[in-house]
């Protein structure tokens, strides 16, 4: 990924990158340490069209939310060589049947052979979930298995 | 002790008066600096309502206001952030040099005021107020913009070309003819170039020497550095002001962060008695006379600002509105003007008009800049679709 980083002279610096669609995405740095997030303009790319400040905190909740799809790459390089075998991520919308009540009560192992090897929930990581894990409108949920598998789980997350 | 009750009682509806107005000015989007210098006109002579038993304080806090003005303008910069951005911007400071110098240099010769008060006011109009123009920016949340770069590096530039035009102004000023100002010149270059390798290579030991955790030891020590090396670079014929920007870029790293928090409260106190002094010895009657060229000046210079600006960015890629942006974001003069134009005035060299002349010049452009940058956009969009419809 290119990141053009720009100095700005008594100011701070700026990291941006060009997305696909040719949006400027990127960060500003102050230098008193304070950050500002960048979003440019979709009809005038020079412009930016948001900004927000950002703490030290919502920084890191941005990136373990953007980092979500980073774990799920992880894991299916780890299992490139296992063929049938994939990662995905399932969210889990509020008000599913599952929504407040623990990962064991899916039985998502024995019906569908599938593992639920981490949930990412408001930000931050959470690994391997014991069964008695009670799962939150809003979780991501990542699990491992053969696409029919997922499917089906899929299927189980939604309606039960 | 009447005498000292009736200047503090004085002072204190001054700066109250002040602290009114910059509420006001900002409020309504504009610089203050216009308002202080109206404060001043309408206090000194000639104006609503004279003031006497002031001058002793103002004389001196006046000069402190232009060392913190330079000193914090330095502060904002690290050596090696000068160097980059003399690299990146040479050739549109060139332009802008051009451009914005000569247009205050030809009025000051129309108007017969001599070759001195031309190099004064080509100064006035060159220099763009990196004050108002980084708070605008800010302002209108343009930080992230892809011109704002190029505006900033063209700022840097300019502030380095004060270090430089300063010193040889101080030189002429001080009437030392032609030898003597290629001497100062010499002088000038060369200390410059000697602070900016010092500063590179050993700046955090002079940012060792003014630091400490104890605030008051800090600001006293600090103001204590300022002083003294803008005094010493005054006895040198290198003006006090040039002293205090080279001491700023030589502190760097977290102490000049911190110098900067302390400080700026000082700059804008000291800073607006500045302009209020500058008004104040300005005679009001003298304004209308030259006001049809000021107001000629500020138009000009809104053009080639708003020229030096499109090339600028052109030249980085940027599309036509991101320069028309920039150009406009450039078109603010305020407190190096008047910085200029006080050590003219205060030298005695040049005409007392020229005082006169470059208050209304400023006044002007330090309300038209922030206008024109919040403005620029939906004219040019305006400017675009008038085109589209008749074709």
């Amino acid at each position: 990924m290119d990141v053009t980083v720009t100095p700005l002279p008594g100011l701070g610096t700026q990291q941006e990158f060009t997305t696909e669609s040719g949006r400027r995405i990127g960060v500003i740095t102050y230098r008193d340490g304070r950050m500002e997030l960048i979003v440019s303009d979709a009809r005038d790319p020079d412009k930016i069209c948001a900004a927000t400040d950002l703490t030290g905190e919502e920084t890191s909740t941005l990136a373990n939310l953007l980092g979500a799809p980073q774990l799920v790459r992880q894991l299916s390089e780890q299992q490139r060589e296992v063929t049938g075998v994939t990662t995905w991520q399932l969210p889990l919308v509020p008000n599913s049947p599952f929504d407040g009540r623990p990962l064991g009560e899916t039985e998502m192992r024995t019906r569908t052979s599938v593992s639920i090897v981490a949930v990412i929930r408001d930000g931050s990581v959470l690994p391997s979930p014991r069964p008695d894990f009670v799962f939150a409108g809003g979780d991501l949920v990542v699990v491992v298995g053969t696409a029919e598998g997922l499917r089906a789980a899929g299927e189980i997350m939604e309606h039960g | 002790m009447q005498h000292t009750a009736i200047t503090l009682i004085e002072l204190g509806a001054v700066f109250f008066g002040l602290g009114v107005l910059g509420r006001l000015a900002w409020r309504i989007g504009i610089s203050p600096i216009p308002l202080y210098l109206l404060g001043g006109l309408a206090f000194g002579q000639g104006g609503l309502i004279p003031l006497g038993g002031i001058e002793p304080f103002t004389e001196i806090a006046s000069e402190i206001g232009v060392v913190l003005l330079l000193l914090l303008l330095g502060l904002e910069y690290s050596a090696s952030e000068l160097v980059t951005g003399l690299r990146r911007s040479w050739l549109a400071g060139l332009v802008d040099v051009v451009l914005n110098a000569s247009p205050g240099a030809a009025v000051a010769l129309l108007l017969g005021w001599g070759p001195i008060a031309a190099i004064v006011l080509a100064g006035v109009t060159y220099i763009s107020s990196s004050g108002i123009v980084a708070k605008v920016l800010g302002d209108l949340g343009r930080l992230g913009n892809r011109e704002t770069p190029v505006v900033l590096s063209i700022l840097v530039f300019e502030d380095l070309a004060m270090a430089i035009y300063l010193p040889i102004l101080t030189a002429l000023l001080a009437g030392v003819g032609f030898l003597g100002g290629l001497g100062a010149v010499g002088v000038s270059v060369l200390v410059i170039t000697l602070v900016l390798v010092l500063a590179l290579r050993y700046g955090r030991y002079v940012s060792a020497l003014v630091d400490s955790p104890d605030p008051e030891v800090f600001l006293l020590r600090l103001l204590g550095a300022a002083l003294l090396v803008a005094g010493l670079a005054a006895q040198l014929q290198v003006s006090a002001a040039v002293g205090a920007f080279l001491l700023g870029i030589a502190i760097s790293g977290s102490t000049a962060a911190n110098a900067t928090r302390t400080l700026a409260p000082l700059r804008d106190l000291f800073a607006a008695v500045f302009f209020v002094v500058f008004g104040l010895n300005t005679d009001p009657s003298a304004i209308p006379p030259v006001l049809p060229f000021a107001l000629l000046l500020a138009l000009l210079t809104t053009i080639t600002k708003l020229a030096t600006g499109w090339f600028a960015a052109g030249s980085q890629g940027i599309r036509r509105m991101g320069r028309a942006r920039a150009g406009a974001a450039l078109v603010a003069r305020g407190e190096f003007s008047i910085v200029i134009a006080g050590l003219a005035v205060g030298s005695g060299a040049v005409t007392g008009e020229l005082a006169a002349f470059s208050t209304a010049y400023v006044l002007l452009m330090a309300v038209l800049g922030p206008v024109a940058a919040r403005v620029v956009e939906p004219v040019a969009q305006r400017l675009v679709t008038l085109r589209q419809a008749r074709r």
